[in-house]
């Protein structure tokens, strides 16, 4: 469980995290989006234990972040932006080093240090320094960091940036996996890793949260008609398959896509799903109706609406 | 405690991985080597004394060498990020990572006790001399280690950090060959604050308490500085 009230962060001047306040009940994954700058890595970076906020706080598993910085910090495992990496060490010399650092009992260490590189992958370069692997490998290596203590919250800052589509999808697999039993927050830029793995979105503008709900409630905030595209087959002219679509109660616009292979294409948008009456018409007017479907409104859509204002 | 320890066991690792420590190591002993021979072979004369004369000479450089990377290279790639994100205290992280510098400096001098021993062989050595100098040698590696470390905590940029650091080691090394241009008042004062005079003692074989706690309360003075600066970047 984790609690944030009016978490403040202030860069001089600057508002990087403005009373952030939210809660993440045990076991749920939260995807954490936002504009470059918006003040995602920092609230992360509070929560952690790397910086200190300006005012407000946070509890973690019912620890405060300030008070009880070091427990807050054992129960967490973080993969930090950019993950860094101790360049001149081999892969178990660094899983050495946390699983010291992380007081794990020395007799686990070794079994645990091979779960952990078949979890992420890493068998086929365990011997390199870790300054030699490529950008996915480290990746990989900073994950098993992270999860290596076995935390209870994991708070990953862009896991999958820089990877390619397939390595992205491992780490989502991962992720997934580990769901079961932890708590994660993780922040993208990767709308439809969103969708795909997160049961709640939060996003993030200026420092302030401006959405707060699963995807599908983000979908009913933003404020939009309904778009269906649709392809007919007639011998009528556009203009009367125009005037006739336009009559339907409740259509706003109907947008001629012009003509293709003696099909008409049109975009019709209306404050009511208005697919029905279009089947209706069609039947009426005995125009063969090709295609019709109703185009959904995307998180990128969401997310472009509520941060560009 | 034993974080303390961790940190110190990684800071070791990491100058023994690269080719810092063995570089260090290699051209410390190659200018001590130097300054052996050339009295024993030349002049023939059989004395460690113009070795331990050159150690205070020697560690203003190599000390902020050694010390510029403890947390000026671990700021610029960030991985800062995951020290202070680990269980561990800041004044943790500190003092281990002083203590790996002072010890790559402390191996440093430690290895020239060959010379020492060599000699014993065809002469008469001063051991308890050679002893003085080799706690004041140390001890001032401590010393020049925790100004290092705190020119390492105000920048990213190692350059600027061993600048900094050579300026801090040099401003002390220089203070105390002043003093005899000094008005009789000034003197005493200046000449207690620079590391001059307390190396001498311990050059003579004299091991006074109040030449340590010179030292060591120097040093304490330059962690605290690094701590309050690290914790003013929180």
């Amino acid at each position: 469980m984790i609690q944030l009230e009016n978490l403040t962060k202030y860069y001089g001047e600057t508002h990087a995290v403005d009373s952030v306040s939210f809660e993440i009940p045990l076991g749920q994954i939260v995807g954490f989006l936002g504009p470059n700058g918006a003040g995602k890595t920092t609230t992360m970076r509070m929560l952690t234990g790397y910086l200190t906020p300006t005012s407000g706080t946070a509890k973690v598993l019912g620890l405060d972040i300030i008070e009880n910085s070091l427990e807050v910090r054992k129960k967490i495992g973080y993969l930090p932006e950019m993950n860094p990496v101790y360049d001149d060490m081999t892969i178990p010399e660094y899983l050495e080093f946390v699983a010291e650092i992380r007081n794990i009992e020395k007799e686990k260490v070794t079994a645990r240090i091979k779960e952990v590189v078949a979890l992420c992958g890493l068998k086929d370069v365990i011997q390199k320094n870790i300054g030699e692997l490529s950008r996915g490998y480290k990746q990989r290596v900073g994950f098993a960091a992270a999860i290596f203590h076995n935390p209870e919250v994991l708070i990953l800052d862009e896991p999958t940036s820089g990877l390619d589509p397939n390595q992205a999808r491992d780490v989502r697999e991962l992720i997934k996996e580990l769901k079961k039993e932890k708590t994660v927050i993780l922040s993208t830029h990767i709308l439809s890793e969103v969708q795909a793995i997160c049961d709640r979105v939060l996003i993030i503008n200026k420092g302030r949260i401006v959405a707060d709900g699963t995807t599908k409630e983000l979908a009913s905030m933003v404020q939009g008609k309904e778009l269906v595209h649709l392809e007919i087959k007639t011998t009528e002219d556009e203009k009367s398959v125009e005037e006739k679509l336009k009559s339907i109660p409740g259509c706003e616009t109907a947008v001629s896509k012009g003509a293709r292979d003696g099909k008409l294409g049109f975009e019709i948008g209306a404050a009511v799903d208005p697919r029905e009456e279009i089947f209706n018409l069609a039947v009426k007017n005995k125009w063969t109706l090709v295609e019709m479907h109703k185009q959904s409104v995307t998180l990128e859509e969401i997310f472009r609406q509520l941060t560009s204002q | 405690m034993k974080n303390i320890l961790i940190v110190f066991k990684k800071e070791l690792r990491t100058y023994f991985n690269s080719p810092i420590a063995y570089v260090v190591i290699t051209l410390f002993l190659l200018l001590c080597g130097y300054f052996f021979i050339v009295p024993l072979f030349v002049v023939g004369q059989a004395s460690v004394r113009h070795v331990m004369d050159l150690f205070p000479l020697l560690s203003l450089f190599f000390v902020p060498a050694i010390t510029m990377r403890l947390l000026s290279e671990e700021m610029k790639s960030g991985t800062i990020e995951l020290l202070y994100t680990m269980p561990m205290k800041e004044e943790e992280i500190i003092i281990g990572k002083y203590l790996s510098g002072a010890a790559l400096f402390g191996m440093c001098v430690v290895a020239t006790v060959f010379y020492p021993i060599m000699l014993s062989l065809i002469g008469k050595v001063d051991w308890g001399q050679a002893m003085g100098s080799y706690v004041g040698a140390i001890l001032l590696g401590c010393m020049f280690s925790a100004a290092g470390i705190f020119s390492s905590s105000i920048t990213k940029n190692q350059i600027i950090s061993f600048i900094t650091g050579f300026v801090i080691c040099f401003i002390f090394f220089i203070i105390g060959q002043t003093v005899p241009f000094l008005p009789p008042f000034l003197a005493k004062t200046v000449s207690f604050i620079g590391v001059t005079s307390h190396i001498e003692n311990f050059n003579r074989g004299v091991i006074d308490s109040r030449d340590i706690m010179y030292f060591l309360s120097v040093s304490a003075f330059f962690l605290y500085c690094t701590l309050a600066v690290m914790k003013t970047k929180k």
